[in-house]
């Protein structure tokens, strides 16, 4: 029972989107490819397509967030369903109201998808596991394990920029250990048959086994920087510093901040990505942030199209799908 | 009561018996094997033709969660989940609500088992008042009117080695055994699950091996310096099991337990988020596990608990981190045991010992996990060839919280005597 994967129906087809983990490259493809045709919704004059037309979809979100909230209202809305967001602080769900409790109450409203956002790992997986069979859900972020719609617009910018990802060196720069989108996006970079993903950082950061995830792992960024098409940078959690992970932002910037001399050791058409927020000058100097390698706000941009290939892929109206129109 | 087990093979590692024969059982101890004693007369008889006699388990980890958290189980219905698992001495941690850090508390705990009837309860007593670490209970009072059989401090950590230190001296002075949890909290604080491939891949707080090997690496100099005889419960780590095999080996007066959990699953187990294999320690991997059953083989691990943890069923429904650790364990303890006979880890006669006599031993309680003529008749009688499978549901226990859900296992309880009367059958 634990090990079917429980993203897919009885018939194989993608019920929920809870981690890339167990999805294969046909899948993952297909959101891409999905996603490409909702790529120019936001450029019409009018921005909504009708596929989702009467569907009720939930933002739950246990953890605050404004980028990835409001690009999967945005996709929602685009595919004109209707979104409710529940913002709910975590520490009022452990005081009274368990999880499950909360989840009946939705079920009863009637919803047809939950988009979850949650601070514990395993929470999206648990609450697909629980959920009535007609609701989905979309994982947007559980604490430290999986963030995959983050992966997918990454996976997606990256195959705009790079068509042929399987001629490509990614690196991943800085706290590895507590990225829910570096693990989402290993797995989905090495699904999607890019042949070196490295990830960078201290030894504090880096979880251990990591080598197992499938990546490289270097402490230098000069050398983990050598050659690469493509610099994925992380933020930076001020936490990290009382953990006693890391001594202190201006030896993080110092060893690990993408500035643009370090740049310049990766290829000279690499591209530099964030999933932000940003923090300018710990892990990243402006001038690159801002810089022309940059594609930190292309990212947000495609996050929407990317939403909307997910959401629509997992209702089952999918424009390539047998409902779509 | 005049009891009379016929036809059983008898096995008491205390003796070293293994023989067919019947046992003879008077006013709740053993008279008898072999030649019925001179005016004897049975008021009952047993037929234990084809199965297993031996003394009743003593388990040294049971959780009742009474008194304080009686919504997961109760003194009477673990104890009874007890007797279906063929055990019928177990120490209860003095974390219960309130704490057992007064002889009023593991009087009221006694007396309810004794109301219950189904086993007998030995009461651990607090190391430190309020297990907070900090200051001594009064080990001595909860040992005399309290009967308390060991101190501990739970898994709650004793984090100043200067307090461990005294307390570990205080015991000795009292001639308690002290019951290590060994954990360094500052390494294990907020993990959930073995720091390693698992806990990567499902981002997953660790709690790191060293966890345990520091402080079973304290624990060892402080117990060489203020000679408490130890026993380290539920050890998890290949590594701890070397460093104590090693200092026992030096002469250290210390034993180790493991729980068939530990023994049985991996990290691995975790798989997508099962919250029933969220224990604590946790389990680790492969090589560990590896280690444990070389361990439980070259006889340095002495003692095999349950660590029975009942929960209710919302305790385990939640995201994994969110879950409370542990496993309802009474009624798998001798069946998994048994299963190490036949992966050919230990011996029959080993295995038994490492349920009776062994823990018996570190309890000093002679007249007991023995079969010798004049021993408290406690006796568990099994059936080795009778398969069943673990449906959680059906658990005695009011936990039903298992990992082994749906294991074929081979070896169950047919009777078990509580001091010449009968606690359970089999139906």
């Amino acid at each position: 029972m634990m090990n079917r994967n429980l993203q897919f129906d009885a018939e194989g087809r993608l019920r929920h989107f809870i981690d890339i983990e167990g999805l294969s490259r046909l899948v993952l493809t297909e959101i891409l490819d999905i996603a490409e045709n909702f790529a120019t919704v936001g450029t019409q004059q009018v921005k909504k397509v009708p596929l989702l037309r009467g569907k009720t979809i939930v933002n739950l979100f246990f953890e605050p967030s404004t980028r990835t909230r409001t690009t999967f209202e945005l996709a929602a809305k685009r595919l004109s369903a209707d979104v409710q967001n529940i913002n709910i602080s975590t520490s009022s769900t452990s005081k009274g109201e368990s999880l499950l409790d909360m989840l009946r109450n939705l079920e009863a409203m009637q919803c047809d998808m939950f988009i979850v956002r949650h601070n514990q790992s395993g929470a999206a997986h648990f609450i697909a596991e629980h959920v009535a069979p007609h609701i989905s859900v979309i994982n947007a972020g559980d604490g430290w394990h999986a963030h995959p719609t983050q992966a997918m617009l990454d996976a997606f910018t990256i195959r705009r920029h790079k068509p042929d990802l399987t001629d490509l060196r990614v690196a991943i720069v800085g706290d590895i250990k507590h990225s829910r989108v570096a693990r989402s996006e290993i797995h989905a970079l090495n699904t999607l048959g890019v042949p070196e993903v490295r990830v960078i950082g201290p030894q504090t950061l880096i979880p251990p086994e990591a080598a197992n995830l499938g990546v490289h792992i270097y402490h230098s960024l000069e050398q983990g920087l050598q050659d690469v098409d493509v610099v994925i940078m992380l933020r930076l959690q001020r936490e990290r510093m009382e953990g006693a992970l890391l001594p202190s932002e201006h030896e993080y910037f110092t060893r690990y901040g993408l500035t643009e001399s370090k740049l310049a050791l990766a290829k000279p058409d690499a591209i530099v990505m964030h999933p932000g927020p940003i923090n300018r000058g710990v892990e990243i100097d402006s001038a690159v942030a801002d810089g022309p390698q940059s594609v930190i706000l292309e990212q947000v941009t495609n996050g929407i199209a990317v939403r909307m290939a997910v959401m629509s892929l997992v209702l089952g109206r999918a424009p390539q799908g047998e409902d779509g129109s | 009561m005049r009891w009379i087990i016929q036809h059983g093979r008898l096995i008491d590692p205390a003796q070293n018996l293994d023989t067919v024969t019947d046992l003879y059982i008077a006013d709740g101890r053993i008279v008898g094997h072999g030649n019925q004693p001179d005016g004897f007369l049975a008021e009952q008889t047993i037929d234990a033709k084809g199965k297993i006699v031996i003394p009743g388990l003593i388990d040294l980890s049971v959780r009742l969660r009474e008194p304080g958290q009686e919504h997961k189980g109760t003194i009477a219905s673990e104890t009874r989940a007890a007797a279906a698992g063929g055990i019928t001495t177990l120490c209860i941690p003095p974390d219960t609500k309130p704490i057992i850090e007064t002889p009023a508390v593991a009087e009221l705990i006694t007396r309810h088992a004794n109301d219950a009837g189904f086993a007998r309860v030995l009461p651990l007593g607090a190391l430190t008042a309020g297990l907070k670490g900090e200051h001594l209970a009064e080990m001595a009072l909860l040992s005399q009117q309290g009967k308390c059989v060991a101190v501990s401090n739970a898994c709650r950590p004793i984090s100043q080695t200067r307090v461990m230190r005294r307390a570990m001296e205080y015991a000795a002075s009292c001639g308690l055994p002290v019951f290590l949890h060994a954990d360094d909290r500052s390494l294990s604080q907020g993990g959930c699950a073995h720091e390693g491939v698992v806990s990567t891949r499902l981002g997953l707080p660790g709690v790191p091996e060293a966890a345990e090997t520091v402080a079973v690496a304290r624990e060892l100099m402080l117990i060489e310096q203020t000679g408490v005889r130890a026993h380290f419960c539920h050890l998890s780590a290949a590594h701890s099991v070397q460093m104590i095999a090693r200092a026992k080996h030096d002469g250290l007066p210390i034993t180790m337990g493991v729980t068939p959990h530990h023994l049985y699953l991996t990290e691995m187990d975790i798989g997508f988020f099962n919250s029933q294999c969220h224990v604590l320690p946790p389990l680790r991997t492969q090589r560990d596990q590896e280690g444990l059953r070389t361990g439980l083989s070259n006889g340095c691990i002495s003692v095999i608990c349950s660590d029975h943890q009942p929960h209710d069923a919302d305790a385990k429904l939640a995201p994994f981190a969110d879950t409370e650790p542990g496993i309802s364990g009474l009624e798998t303890l001798l069946p998994l045991a048994l299963r190490l006979v036949k992966d050919g880890v230990v011996s029959l006669m080993d295995m038994v010992a490492k349920l009776t006599c062994e823990p018996a031993r570190i309890l000093n309680l002679p007249d007991s996990g023995t079969l010798a003529i004049g021993a408290r008749a406690d006796i568990c009688i099994f059936d080795p060839e009778q398969h069943w499978t673990v449906v959680p549901e059906q658990l005695v226990s009011a936990g039903k919280n298992t990992p082994f859900g749906g294991w074929e296992l081979t070896g169950k309880v047919t009777h078990t005597l509580l001091e010449g009367k009968l606690v359970y059958t089999l139906r």
